[in-house]
């Protein structure tokens, strides 16, 4: 384990130091202390490596991360893990808004809450959020699986593509064109190893499932109202 | 009584101003689809712009530089503020941002081509870089969009500058939609979307809202790329005075400002005609906010919208631009709207020069379209070539007025060298009307 510490080590230096790990094979801890909010920390990294931050981090932590786990020992600002591209993201506290947004792949773990339009745009990513999620989560959302074991805000999915959304707890309301779809076993299955990887304790029987209804795939003049 | 009235002098019949000819066409139209109409390009409606100013050229108090013996620069280096490795043009003319999708991969090829040629710069769109528009681009300006389509932090470090999209000319405060009909396979599986479903551009980035967000958001790409990369921030001129401020306030390398005869893939003809100010009106609000903040020249600034000669090229920078950008003007170059296709696009109910219906994907001149027969009329080669005499032409242009005004670089025009046709370009431009000093909203009338 090698420490980095942000009272003496400057942002750049930081990032720099974990970005240039890419290409080497030999799986490296690094541990970031006095993180103290800061932004963009241990962004575009790119290698199999295990980072922990001990505290809080403000925005873009583990942006467009590949191949890396993060986790942030504390809570998280806005849009962390976003644009992630593979790797996990852990989050130990709360997590601000647009957690994942435009997300490619990998694994995003909120062990606390996630505020508002936490997914939007997701394009792969899997999110899952042991509290709560806020409003418009997972607007625009394209591919990946959202999990919320707690519940989730107004206008859940508004503007849905093909993302798979499952709740356990209470929806507020459903966005645009985003509808409750049948639970099939094959949702099942995806929804029980997302569970076991982000390590929650929760069953799958006792999630539903939101989807897309794609009736605003095509513009159409007669769905006006719902713009 | 038949023959007095057969006597009478009739009046001509009258067209309308208000109610014209094409107005009752759209108002016909309107009512019979009950959707507004859907185009691409930029304003068509008749604005105030280069063409309302002149260069006064040298005279008794400026002496000018011989013709094509006596040098004149256009070298333009930008992202001299804040990354390690600026960009270099050989001249002041690049190429705008236009998506993949948009465009066929050969038109995107041959703008590639064309910009390489001509020692300059191309943009990538919505929809991601496609390898051979970066394999065929020396200097290649990657776009940032709320979209996000295809963006990954391998091609942000391919990219040779980062153009964070803010807004544009032709729809300020407007997203886009690309239309099912031309989600093609691989169009489909850059964006991570079905095929043929219309696929919609945000409006807002997903994951920043304001300038103080803007500035971490910056400060996060610059992170992700090592503080290499230029940072560009293109803003559509809805508020070029504020607009500019704010983007220099959050760390902004250059500003491209584009007014509203910038083109579009696709929006609302209401959106392009009736938002956004004249690119004339825009720049000049933006070279005062870099001056009052002391960065003029030290943030550089692309000024896009309707650009087409060298003259525009030479007017746009005495007003203070570092460079421009050409998007519709680049199309027209490959061949867009070229008469050669009048037959076709007589078929699809317009004229060459007039085809703007680009959101269909019938082009028949093969460049916005995703059809593998009507792709196959561009050769990139010969387009890009073309796309590279062009430039070159405009270029030679510039530098023609630039000598003639007794400048050795083109960045040494300025507002000093030009006069106005009209109270409106004086007042907009900040140059004196012809024949007077006056400067309309200047010296107190």
């Amino acid at each position: 384990m090698q420490t980095i510490d942000l009272a003496t080590t400057t942002l750049r230096d930081l990032n720099a130091t974990l970005q240039a790990t890419k290409g080497q094979t030999n799986a490296t801890a690094w541990e970031i202390v006095n993180p103290k909010g800061s932004h963009a920390l241990a962004v575009g990294l790119d290698a199999p490596i295990e980072v922990t931050v001990k505290g809080s981090t403000g925005y873009y932590t583990a942006g467009m991360n590949k191949q890396a786990t993060v986790t942030v020992k504390g809570s998280a600002g806005p849009g962390v893990a976003e644009n992630m591209m593979s790797g996990t993201v852990i989050i130990e506290g709360d997590a601000s808004q647009y957690a994942g947004a435009t997300g490619n792949g990998g694994l995003l773990v909120i062990k606390g809450n996630a505020s508002s339009r936490c997914g939007i745009s997701m394009k792969g990513i899997n999110i899952v959020v042991h509290g709560n999620i806020g409003h418009m989560s997972a607007f625009m959302a394209q591919s990946g699986n959202l999990v919320v074991l707690g519940d989730a805000g107004d206008a859940l999915g508004d503007s849905l593509y093909e993302a798979r959304l499952f709740v356990r707890g209470s929806v507020k309301s459903l966005g645009a064109d985003c509808i409750e779809k049948e639970m099939r076993p094959e949702h099942i299955a995806i929804l029980q190893d997302l569970l076991a990887q982000a390590g929650a304790d929760a069953k799958p029987e006792e999630f539903k499932r939101y989807g897309s209804a794609r009736k605003l795939y095509n513009f159409n003049i007669d769905n006006a109202s719902a713009y | 009584m038949k023959d007095e009235q057969k006597t009478i002098p009739q009046t001509v019949p009258r067209q309308s101003w208000t109610y014209s000819q094409e107005i009752n066409s759209e108002i016909r139209r309107a009512a019979a689809t009950g959707i507004y109409d859907i185009r691409g390009g930029g304003a068509k409606r008749k604005l105030p712009h280069f063409d309302d100013l002149l260069f006064l050229g040298a005279s008794i108090s400026r002496y000018p530089l011989e013709g094509y013996r006596e040098r004149c620069e256009t070298k333009v280096v930008l992202g001299t503020r804040f990354a390690k490795k600026p960009i270099t043009l050989d001249i002041p003319v690049t190429i705008a941002g236009m998506s993949f999708g948009a465009l066929s991969g050969a038109a995107k090829e041959a703008l590639g081509r064309g910009a390489t040629l001509s020692g300059t710069s191309t943009t990538t769109g919505d929809g991601g870089m496609t390898p051979e528009e970066r394999g065929h681009s020396k200097t290649l300006v990657y776009q940032y969009l709320p979209s996000r389509y295809g963006m990954n932090p391998d091609d942000l470090r391919r990219a040779d500058a980062i153009e964070l999209v803010v807004g544009q000319g032709a729809k300020p405060g407007g997203g886009g939609m690309l239309l099912g009909q031309k989600i093609s396979d691989r169009v489909a599986k850059m964006r991570n979307l079905p095929k043929g479903i219309d696929q919609r551009s945000a409006c807002r980035h997903p994951d920043w809202t304001g300038p103080d967000d803007l500035e971490i958001k910056i400060l996060e790409i610059r992170e992700i790329t090592g503080w290499e990369k230029p940072i560009y921030i293109k803003i559509g001129g809805a508020r070029p005075y504020y607009d500019t401020t704010l983007a220099v306030k959050a760390g902004a390398d250059v500003v491209v400002i584009d007014g509203m005869q910038g083109g579009t893939a696709a929006t609302q003809d209401v959106f392009i005609e009736h938002v956004g100010q004249p690119t004339l009106a825009a720049l000049p609000q933006a070279v005062k906010a870099l001056q009052d903040m002391g960065m003029h020249r030290k943030v550089q600034l692309i000024v896009s919208g309707g650009i087409r000669t060298g003259a525009d090229v030479a007017k746009a920078l005495a007003l203070g631009a570092d460079a421009v950008a050409v998007g519709t003007a680049a199309l027209i170059a490959l061949g867009d709207n070229d008469p050669h296709w009048e037959a076709e696009y007589q078929k699809l109910g317009t004229t060459a020069g007039a085809y703007d219906d680009w959101h269909e994907g019938k082009d028949p001149a093969g460049i916005t379209t995703q059809d593998p027969e009507l792709q196959k009329r561009l050769d990139p080669v010969q387009a890009g070539r073309r796309l590279a005499n062009y430039l070159k032409v405009m270029t030679l242009e510039a530098q023609t007025i630039a000598r003639a005004c007794g400048k050795n670089h083109v960045h040494n025009l300025e507002p000093e060298d030009l006069c106005a046709l009209t109270v409106e370009a004086a007042a907009m431009a900040g140059v004196p009307l012809a024949g007077t000093s006056w400067i309309p909203g200047r010296g107190g009338y």
